[in-house]
């Protein structure tokens, strides 16, 4: 789960990372109100207006502006960001949306530094990663010049120790009043990872300002989706704008569900046979619609759900069922695929390839259902029909 | 022969008296497993189905019965504490099928194992099935034959497909290791892959991996360094987008790493080959063999 800017600086400010003074802003007249109050506090006539999206690359998007003019300006900067379709390279090339903004105060920059903590699953720790380019594409940094990423990892029982923050200080080419400063940085920023069930913080740009105080100047934090069953504050921090609606109430009903491009409606059970089965349409020819896993033991309801999810969709054209039961059973799967079709009718082809526990009983149950379905053997079988359906219309 | 579990494991279910549970318990007594023991704080006492006592801890139960293999049903907020529970009690093989571990608790719970004798499996998988011998998991057992290929899989359902499709063969498994889709668990390729190379009544290897890291590419440079026998090998996932977690909560591209493709070539230079689609697995394998 990922949050805004916004939020993961009021995070970093609840456990004692340094952030500049910021303040949220949803309309117009809050973008001014807030640009007064900042100045105002703190001495500094300059403010940056920032897009809160999701998505990273905001600046070159132009999502974030340095105003020098005052509050009136702020606003007018407000008025061009607040509403735009702001397109960067992770939103598409349709952008997103700016419904929200964060007015922060300005800082003279002396040095932009990069600095974040991630879940290895290779090393299965916690790792450090820091660099002296900050403001860059980490993902670049690493590919063109490794040498500048210093990294290590963090024994779990003993935590994130002091001294492994001064190397990474060190590395940084901080002085040692900054080395000071950094080390209790980064030790509030392992304390927030760990009790905040993070998957990745990240601080890029960390910036040493001229007056020597280190600072993130940038936020961005990813929940482990795991985790939320201890964090209930995570449903307000949630966005709905940001999210796909479809996926949202795939979830509400404990399905696991991705909006894809193509056109050919996919109803799996488990996550590798679900791509699997994404793949094996695409090897004949098709596009999948969706990635759609019922899981291992749905009900007749969920079922009922996910179906009817993928019969609502205006893009899907033809759907395949392919179900492979250990603890799904196939009678279960064929009473959900029967209950939806006759809530919501079936207007595009169905090819149904049911294998596994109670298959009898499914098969015989979709057989005697009326509903013109056409069974398959096997997956690729059943690829291939879907497929051939959907391009015969 | 076979790896990990055989006719001798003697298995105390963790969770026994839960829905899912009890339920798998029962299915894998059914199969022939040796379900000795169950484990369900604060029901110590009581029996399960009449004939498996249940106690309340790990430690008690491996005391009483002789269990050396725990299954663990146990909801995601105690699950780290169960396998922690089961390793200290003694148990040489931990299953975990658990979906949804924070995997900052993993983290944890591997950094517990480190030097332990105690084998995980999982959490998030399907289990373990020695065809003929051992169930433990969820698996269908009746799609299995007992035989000499090992398959070794982060996906359950793909697992099943790849052993449905040998079994139509006529061909049977010796062993088939579910490892799980989360991005820190227990046993990965490269373990399993060590203990069919060893083991003299695995004559090939089918693995199924799916996006997301770096364990197939890890597997591939062991693969090529070790393996006598043959592998054939799936990749899930080569049509799914970036940045988008595909069920599993490590199957993710990310920053461009992790791609079906890049594991794909990475096995294939290893001499791997590497199944066209999920419908081939076991004929791929096969025209290895021969």
């Amino acid at each position: 789960m990922k949050i805004h800017e916004y939020q993961a600086k009021q995070l970093f400010a609840r456990y004692g990372v340094p952030i500049p003074k910021g303040y949220p802003a949803f309309t117009l007249a809050e973008a001014e109100q807030a640009a007064e109050k900042l100045i105002t506090e703190t001495g500094i006539p300059v403010v940056v207006v920032k897009a809160q999206i999701h998505a990273g690359g905001r600046g070159k998007g132009g999502g974030v502006k340095v105003v020098k003019g005052g509050p009136a300006e702020a606003k007018k900067v407000a008025e061009q960001i607040l509403g735009m379709q702001l397109v960067t390279h992770q939103t598409g090339p349709e952008g997103q949306k700016v419904r929200r903004l964060y007015i922060e105060q300005g800082l003279d920059i002396a040095r932009e530094l990069y600095v974040a903590l991630v879940v290895d699953r290779d090393a299965r720790r916690v790792a450090v990663m820091a660099s002296t380019e900050g403001g860059m594409d980490i993902e670049a940094v690493a590919h063109d010049t490794p040498e500048k990423i210093t990294s290590l990892h963090i024994d779990p029982i003993t935590g994130l120790g002091a001294w492994q923050a001064r190397r990474i200080g060190f590395a940084l080419g901080l002085d040692k009043t900054q080395v000071a400063k950094f080390v209790k940085l980064l030790l509030a920023l392992y304390d927030l990872f760990i009790k905040e069930d993070c998957s990745l913080c990240e601080i890029n740009p960390l910036i040493v300002s001229k007056s020597g105080d280190i600072v993130a100047l940038d936020g961005k934090i990813n929940f482990d989706d795991n985790g939320d069953f201890r964090h209930k504050e995570w449903h307000d921090l949630r966005d709905l704008d940001e999210e796909d609606p479809v996926e949202m109430e795939a979830k509400a009903a404990g399905l696991s569900y991705v909006s894809l491009d193509g056109d050919i409606g996919c109803l799996v059970n488990g996550a590798g046979l679900a791509m699997a089965t994404m793949d094996i349409i695409k090897t004949y020819g098709g596009n999948p619609a969706n990635f759609l896993d019922v899981g291992g033991g749905a009900n007749k309801e969920q079922v009922t759900k996910a179906f009817s999810m993928i019969l609502k969709s205006p893009k899907v054209k033809g759907i395949f069922v392919n179900i492979f039961g250990g603890i799904m059973k196939c009678d279960v799967i064929a009473q959900g695929v029967i209950a939806a079709t006759k809530e919501l009718g079936l207007q595009v082809p169905l090819v149904v390839r049911l294998e596994g526990t109670n298959v009898e009983m499914g098969r015989k149950l979709l057989a005697e259902s009326g509903l013109a379905i056409q069974p398959a053997d096997t997956m690729a079988d059943g690829a291939k029909k879907i497929v051939a359906a959907v391009k015969g219309r | 022969m076979s790896i990990l579990v055989g006719k001798e494991t003697r298995v105390v279910f963790q969770g026994i008296t839960g829905e899912t549970g009890s339920f798998h318990a029962k299915q894998c007594m059914a199969y022939g497993t040796h379900v000795v023991s169950g484990v369900t704080p604060g029901r110590g006492g009581e029996m399960f189905e009449g004939k498996v006592p249940i106690f309340n801890t790990v430690a008690e139960a491996v005391r009483e019965t002789g269990a050396d293999t725990s299954c663990i049903f146990v909801p995601p907020v105690g699950a780290a504490d169960a396998i922690l529970e089961a390793a200290d009690a003694g148990c040489k093989l931990v299953v975990c099928i658990t979906e949804g571990v924070p995997v900052l608790d993993m983290v944890k719970v591997r950094r517990w194992l480190d030097g332990k004798a105690t084998r995980l499996i999982g959490p998030n998988c399907p289990g373990i099935i020695t065809p003929g011998a051992c169930k433990i998991g969820i698996m269908p057992g009746h799609i299995h034959k007992p035989g000499h290929i090992g398959v070794v899989s982060k996906s359950g359902t793909l697992t099943y497909e790849a052993v449905g499709q040998l079994s139509a063969l006529g061909v049977g498994q010796s062993t088939c290791v579910g490892v799980g889709g989360d991005p820190v668990a227990g046993l990965d390729f490269i373990d399993v892959l060590q203990m069919f190379n060893d083991d003299p009544d695995t004559h090939g290897v089918i693995m199924i991996g799916e996006i997301g890291g770096m364990a197939e590419q890890n597997a591939a440079a062991w693969i090529k360094e070790h393996m006598t026998k043959p592998v054939a090998a799936f990749i899930a996932g080569a049509t799914a987008p970036e940045g988008k977690r595909m069920g599993h909560a490590g199957a993710i591209i990310s920053g461009g790493k992790g791609t079906a493709k890049d594991k794909t070539t990475a096995l294939e230079a290893a001499g791997v080959k590497v199944a066209p689609t999920p419908a081939d697995m076991a004929t791929t394998l096969m025209a290895l063999m021969h």
